[in-house]
């Protein structure tokens, strides 16, 4: 019942604005009211205790190892080679701070790329559990349950190991005289940045915000009027045409800095590094087979009554799957997905095993350095709260939007 | 009305038999035919390369050198090359049990037998009872002793002389053990409305520990776990990861504990209030007995995650079964020969784990087949 209608036996002025009446604690064992306290009392004087007694004992070590407490150690110079830094880093005069905030970047960096991926890779093996082709269905049976049975740390190891037996750069694998695979990673050729690209990037984003507009008055005027003007011409254009004339526009520059063999490396171009790369493989695959079986049965807990309806409604089978079927999958999917997109970031804290430098690599450091243990493991965790905090409030908000509104 | 008998034909032969499975299941389509090829092909290809590479082509035993060690040349020159499993014969007993005295090294091993046993007396559900906390109780103690030693005329061996398998199933199993009764307190202590102060408490636990990675857990034991003891006082190295993971595994079993506490149905509660029983009685007579059965299989599952996990004492350099693996492959004498090795362990851990979630599935169904009734 929704809060406005009136309750028919309720007469009088409404209850709600009253206090409940407020009950006497009888001085007895046997008023729960008092016995709550009691044990309140004593648990959290328990719990405040011990962290008193930790407390103490941890400022006496301390006293004792001469290492002052505080923040101040993160404007002071770090000295930490870092081998991938996405924003400048030079290690004779870079801060802690500075490393730590690279250390960050580079966690972000794998995160989103292993979400994306591992999401993509799941939705095909789930949904190739569920194939009709009895071949299909039995891989991705099988790497769903190899891989799960795996430590993702030995799984990690391997990758790396493996990337590592790869040949040296004189001897790599190439595809064309552009990307080359080799024991130092793989190297792809970059576009060289000019404005032009920043303009039709710019110009790119404004279409996708078109074409969403586009597409909301589509289907206003299809519930008003019963005809849909039709949509993808226009994103087409949006997206492909305006951002192709902006670049037109600014005389379409296009040079490649291909990497270039000089001596006993590559010079030039873009490296994924073999640390990445294996952090990245094995992330991905790993959490691939979680999130597959996570699509398939939520794929399993539509009933095969909704999608027999939308076809008996004369829906296309894509459509069916479009409009009845996922929307209605989606729902029982995407709590555990969240996890599993937390589970992905918690493990990327293992690239210190592979030597990757992400946020608790280069903390690791960091404290070590400066015996600023407590603050170190402090910044660390500070760092996954928020990350995970941050994915879950996403999650959470686009669960509410696909949740079931019930009227 | 018909009249006459109904004449039993058998289906067209279209439709059954050998032939038609193939058309159905692999033929199906134009695309179901053309994948069917594609994939049986890599498949036949690698899976003839991976034979060719681990039995036809493998290497044994390699000949002993000078000075005693084996001399693994062969495996690198070797052409057409193939899997050197001389390594594993030469290595396993130090994967499996690390550093530990050679010739007590039977006592690791029973120890290992002992929780297998445990394992599987836990597995049975006639097994189900109060008694079953006793055969924990003396399986871990015996375990305790048959790694310390010291008593019954068994040599005293240090904690950092182990190693390898055991070490592994002492973190799980011993973590388990720790945790599941603290998982249930924790559980309790969140759905307790009427005690927000323990309820904050409890939310707060579960939700840091769940925030953050079990590195970080592990780094706080390994570096700061000495700032906390007193001063003098330096717990050692696999008690303080023990404590780390015992943490770790309370917040992560909380939740599953909590979830089977939401699924009781409400009358439970309301039916043991009615009856006048207290809070623990209700809780130790009504409740739990039904939540935890509700939720064995996620326990499992958890398990599983926990076995896997333990691998992550690498980082802060405990010789459990992955780090014994990962220090047999830094042998010189055994260079390049790492694939080997991370077979072998992939092998003991995946056959624990198959094990684990198989039960888990078995006993989920068989649970569903007394619900669906």
């Amino acid at each position: 019942m929704s809060a406005t209608t009136s309750d028919p036996r309720r007469s009088g002025p409404p209850l709600s604005g009253r206090a409940a009446p407020r009950r006497r604690i009888h001085l007895s064992w046997s008023d729960p009211l008092l016995r709550n306290i009691v044990w309140q009392v004593l648990i959290v004087g328990v719990v405040a205790g011990a962290v008193w007694y930790l407390a103490g004992n941890t400022a006496r070590n301390l006293a004792a190892r001469h290492i002052a407490t505080g923040f101040g150690f993160l404007s002071h110079n770090a000295g930490i080679p870092i081998g991938e830094h996405l924003i400048d880093y030079d290690p004779s005069t870079s801060t802690y701070g500075r490393a730590i905030l690279i250390g960050v970047l580079n966690t972000l960096k794998v995160s989103v790329a292993g979400i994306v991926l591992a999401t993509i890779l799941g939705t095909l093996i789930g949904v190739g559990r569920l194939s009709r082709n009895w071949l299909v269905a039995r891989i991705s049976g099988v790497y769903v349950e190899a891989l799960r049975d795996l430590p993702v740390l030995l799984q990690l190891l391997f990758w790396y190991g493996l990337l590592q037996t790869l040949p040296a750069p004189k001897q790599s694998w190439h595809l064309g005289e552009a990307v080359f695979l080799s024991n130092r990673g793989i190297k792809v050729p970059l576009l060289d940045w000019q404005p032009a690209h920043g303009w039709a990037l710019a110009a790119f984003v404004l279409g996708v915000f078109g074409t969403l507009a586009w597409r909301r008055a589509a289907a206003r005027r299809q519930a008003n009027t019963g005809i849909r003007p039709p949509v993808w011409p226009v994103a087409l254009g949006l997206l492909g045409g305006v951002p192709l004339l902006v670049w037109a526009a600014f005389g379409a520059p296009f040079t490649l800095d291909v990497p270039v063999l000089r001596g006993f490396n590559f010079q030039g171009g873009g490296t994924i590094s073999p640390e990445y790369g294996a952090l990245l493989i094995g992330l991905v695959t790993y959490t691939a087979a979680y999130i597959a079986e996570i699509v398939r049965s939520g794929i399993q807990a539509v009933p095969a009554g909704q999608s027999e309806a939308a076809a008996a409604l004369g829906l296309r089978p894509g459509e069916a799957l479009r409009l009845v079927v996922l929307p209605q999958a989606m729902r029982v999917i995407i709590p555990p997905m969240t996890s599993q997109y937390l589970n992905l970031t918690k493990n990327s804290s293992l690239a210190v095993a592979v030597g990757y430098q992400d946020v608790v690599s280069i903390g690791n450091t960091t404290l070590n350095q400066t015996g600023q243990a407590i603050e170190g493991i402090a910044l660390i965790m500070a760092v996954y709260l928020a990350i995970s905090l941050s994915i879950s409030l996403f999650m959470n908000w686009y669960n509410a939007r696909i949740a079931l509104v019930e009227r | 009305m018909r009249q006459s008998a109904v004449i039993r034909e058998r289906p067209p032969a279209g439709s059954v038999g050998p032939v038609a499975w193939l058309r159905t299941h692999l033929f199906g389509s134009w695309w179901s035919t053309a994948v069917t090829l594609l994939l049986g092909y890599l498949l036949l290809r690698w899976g003839l390369g991976f034979v060719d590479w681990a039995v036809v082509n493998a290497i044994w035993s390699v000949p002993a050198g000078e000075n005693g060690q084996p001399d693994a040349t062969i495996c690198r020159t070797a052409e057409p090359a193939g899997a050197c499993w001389a390594v594993i014969g030469d290595k396993a007993r130090f994967i499996l049990f690390g550093r530990f005295p050679y010739e007590s090294q039977w006592r690791p091993a029973l120890c290992v037998a002992i929780f297998l046993a445990l394992f599987g007396i836990s597995a049975s559900r006639r097994c189900w009872r109060r008694e079953l906390l006793l055969i924990w109780t003396v399986a871990l103690s015996a375990i305790g002793v048959l790694m310390w030693g010291g008593v019954l005329g068994l040599e005293f061996v240090p904690e950092d002389m182990w190693g390898g398998l055991p070490i592994t199933l002492i973190l799980a199993t011993f973590g388990l053990a720790f945790a599941f009764p603290l998982s249930v307190l924790v559980a309790l202590g969140r759905r307790a409305t009427d005690l927000p102060a323990v309820k904050i408490l409890c939310v707060l636990y579960v939700e840091l520990i769940r925030g953050v990675p079990l590195v970080s857990l592990l780094f706080m034991a390994s570096v700061m776990f000495p700032l906390f003891m007193p001063v003098g006082m330096n717990p050692d190295k696999l008690l303080r990861a023990q404590v780390a993971f015992i943490l770790f595994a309370g917040a992560y079993l909380a939740e599953v504990v909590r979830g089977g506490l939401q699924a009781l149905p409400k009358g439970q509660y309301e039916a043991a209030d009615a009856l006048g029983l207290s809070y623990w009685q209700k809780t130790g007579l009504i409740i739990l007995p039904q939540a935890l059965r509700l939720v064995i299989p996620p326990l499992v599952n958890t398990f599983i995650g926990f076995f896997k996990d333990t691998s992550l004492v690498l980082i802060i350099g405990i010789l459990d079964l992955l780090t014994a693996g990962k220090v047999a492959m830094a042998d010189p004498v055994w260079q390049g020969v790492g694939t080997e090795i991370y077979l072998f362990l992939g092998a003991i851990y995946f056959a624990f784990c198959f094990a684990m979630s198989k039960y888990s599935r078995r006993l989920e169904r068989s649970f569903g087949r007394a619900r669906n009734r």
